[in-house]
């Protein structure tokens, strides 16, 4: 329960239906930690003070038990650490996504079954459904599609498929803003939560920076050159992990034309850019790649993939590379921005086949 | 569901005879103690009576008993209402004083790994510039009693002042009030409400309020007194407690746990302890789901230090004492008191053994 309007809507209604429930809040990330970022400890920023306080009048209006649990350590070393890593090795990572593999669906559903729950609910928008004959558990695509959030739960395995229930899944948000009225919870009218909840105001630069210097990870020696894909320097940069693939805005060089930042290199500390055509990219390969609604695959399959959270899954062609844990995707028509550390997620419809993490 | 308390470091509940004193100084003695008509001096009769019963608890003199809000009001005045110098205080103690000792000029001894304090680690701190020494008596974590008569001794031949949290050693053990210059106690940890507890301060200590009004408590502490906090205290004071009784009880659950539950450590082993407070580790469990687990099963029990938000936090004590943070997750807190039962112990000893078995199915770091 995060003290937003989905979570609680999930926790009424289970408790509607007369399940035996259990609420609790994951405490994720200190925010006494890095005080030079701004923000302080306001809400719409992950285990805010306000938000706990939200979720355990919820649980208290629901007639639950209630507990706050702390995930701080794991949450540090399999989200935060890797996040900061990712830009530092010029890569664009999603944090939410290593969050459900290793927070959410792990160490969540450990701590749920060590209480003694059989299952989690969550807030989350996807639908989890099973097949008729071969009783492989599926996940689909929300109903609201403006709200669904399966590009971020491509990891999910069967295990964790049979242990999640997604409640909200075949809703719209009205209807579950509606429902929290109905349910007369405090938070019916609440703000979407927005951005990387550990990151104030989506100043990501800047938390990498205020987390290295906690660490003493040396930031000096980030700088370098501004180039072209043909080696033509236009300007220098201090910092080539503040800037992200397809990224047009604060190059700080004047051309005639628009630029765009095409890829970052660590090893030489550059930062290319180019054209918009420079961006678009027509074939990639999928690591690490988790099949969820098919075992893998062995011939080459039509699909549409989604390269970003707010992408439209394009039509592709995955074909194995004769290592089940990697896929080779060809685009129909090239697509814009195709984003190193960004995760590749596989649909046939609303079904989601399977996702990797672009190489 | 029956629920069985087993968290009396965190507070106690308050004993029957404590109600039948507070209930009705609530209902009749409301009067302002500082007044001069009969309603006031009610109230005033019924505090020095409070006054009276809480130093005859202390073995001192009522001239030498505080009342404060707390335990944490009595530990924060006696750090920085001593006249400003060095401090030495050790590296176990409660945030009321760590916290308020922040930005001081301080010392910090380290116990050992049982949680003990040792004298040479004193001589070793204390300088020429000491002013106070505050050692706790009783852990509230471990429950390991420090050797308060001979820290204190070695504090005042050094003519530094001696503080004492008592927080956890009141109404467990013998108290060493001879051998203190200041001393806390708070009264929701002896069975009367959260808001009241006293600093001893003995005659001829020079004490500075830290809050400020009228000559409340021989302007020591200002506020209008807290009259029915103080005849609870004063009532709690008066309770007879049969220690022996709580000691066997957390006795038969110490053993009971460790010889059914494999790889089980007794945390602070080799000390002394008060008898109540047992603190076991159990490898590879994490302490924060045992604690939610038994909680479900309707035994209240304790792991760590709450944070703000309500989770819980390794102990500072268990990594003082030089337990890793995995470790210090793995520590659970039992502790006793009024109201126990062997038959509500032998409950508990099953639920934890139930419990440590279905958390070590399902997690990967034991093996």
């Amino acid at each position: 329960m995060s003290g937003g309007v989905d979570s609680s809507v999930v926790a009424g209604l289970m408790k509607r239906e007369g399940a035996n429930i259990v609420g609790m809040t994951m405490q994720l990330w200190n925010q006494r930690r890095l005080p030079e970022l701004a923000g302080g400890e306001s809400s719409g920023r992950c285990c805010s003070i306000d938000d706990v306080y939200d979720a355990r009048y919820v649980a208290e209006l629901v007639g639950i038990p209630y507990y706050v649990v702390n995930f701080e350590d794991a949450f540090e070393k399999s989200v935060v650490k890797p996040f900061v890593d990712d830009y530092l090795h010029g890569r664009t990572p999603i944090p939410c996504t290593l969050c459900n593999n290793f927070i959410k669906f792990d160490t969540f559903i450990e701590m749920a079954e060590g209480v003694g729950a059989d299952k989690i609910a969550t807030g989350h928008y996807a639908r989890i459904t099973r097949h008729a004959e071969t009783a492989r558990w599926e996940l689909r695509r929300a109903v609201d599609a403006s709200k669904d959030q399966t590009y971020f739960l491509f990891g999910l395995t069967q295990t964790q498929l049979a242990r999640t229930l997604f409640p909200l899944g075949g809703m719209v948000k009205t209807e579950v803003r509606e429902l929290a009225k109905s349910l007369e919870l405090p938070v019916a009218d609440k703000g979407d939560s927005q951005e990387i909840c550990f990151v104030p105001n989506g100043d990501y630069k800047a938390f990498i920076e205020a987390y290295c210097r906690e660490q003493n990870i040396p930031l000096d020696n980030m700088g370098g050159d501004i180039i072209t894909s043909d080696g033509q320097v236009l300007g220098e940069h201090t910092g080539y992990h503040s800037y992200t693939v397809g990224q047009r805005r604060g190059l700080g060089v004047a051309t005639g034309e628009p630029l765009y930042v095409i890829s970052t290199e660590p090893e030489t500390r550059r930062v290319v850019v180019g054209r918009e055509t420079d961006l678009q990219t027509a074939a990639f390969t999928a690591r690490d790649v988790n099949w969820i609604s098919i075992p893998a695959i062995h011939a080459p399959r039509r699909a549409q993939v989604r390269i970003r959270n707010r992408h439209v899954p394009a039509d592709a062609t995955l074909s194995p590379v004769g290592d089940d844990t990697r896929v080779a995707v060809r685009f129909d028509q090239p697509q814009r921005a195709v984003t190193p550390g960004q995760g590749a997620v596989f649909y046939d419809g609303d079904l989601v086949l399977g996702g990797g993490w672009i190489d | 569901m029956e629920r069985y308390y087993f968290d009396h470091n965190a507070t106690t509940p308050i004993a029957p005879a404590v109600i039948d004193a507070i209930l009705p100084a609530l209902r009749d003695g409301f009067g302002n103690a500082s007044s001069i008509h009969q309603p006031g001096q009610q109230a005033k009769q019924a505090l020095e009576c409070a006054r009276r019963q809480t130093a005859a608890f202390l073995n001192c003199s009522p001239k030498e008993i505080v009342f404060t809000s707390g335990g944490t009001e009595a530990d924060n005045l006696a750090i920085l209402g001593v006249p400003s110098g060095h401090i030495v205080t050790t590296n176990v103690e409660h945030p009321a004083i760590l916290a308020a000792c922040r930005d001081l000029d301080v010392t910090y001894i380290a116990a050992d790994a049982d949680g003990v304090v040792h004298p040479q680690g004193l001589r070793d701190a204390i300088r020429p510039s000491t002013v106070l020494v505050s050692i706790m008596h009783v852990n509230n974590e471990l429950g390991t009693i420090q050797d308060i008569e001979a820290l204190a001794f070695i504090a005042r031949q050094a003519g530094a002042l001696f503080h004492s949290d008592g927080v956890q050693a009141a109404g467990k053990i013998r108290l060493p009030l001879r051998s203190v210059d200041l001393y806390s106690i708070s009264g929701h940890k002896l069975n009367a409400p959260k808001g009241v507890g006293a600093l001893f301060v003995r005659k001829g200590v020079e004490l500075r309020p830290r809050q400020f009004g009228g000559r409340h408590e021989s302007g020591r502490r200002a506020g209008t007194e807290n009259v029915a906090g103080a005849v609870a205290l004063g009532a709690a004071c008066d309770l007879r407690r049969d220690n022996r009784t709580i000691g066997a009880l957390t006795d038969r659950l110490e053993k009971g746990i460790l010889k059914r539950v494999p790889q089980t450590t007794l945390n602070g082993a080799n000390a002394p302890r008060v008898p109540n407070t047992t603190n076991i580790r159990f490898a590879g469990i994490e302490g924060e789901a045992m604690v939610i687990a038994l909680d479900l099963r309707g035994f209240a029990v304790s792991s760590g230090a709450a944070c703000s938000s309500g989770a819980v936090e390794p102990s500072h004590v268990l990594t003082a004492i030089g337990l890793t943070r995995d470790e210090a997750k793995a520590s659970i807190r039992f502790s006793l008191g009024l109201g126990n039962t062997i038959e509500q112990v032998d409950g508990l000893i099953e639920a934890v053994v139930a419990s440590a078995a279905h958390l070590r199915r399902l997690s990967p770091v034991y093996v």
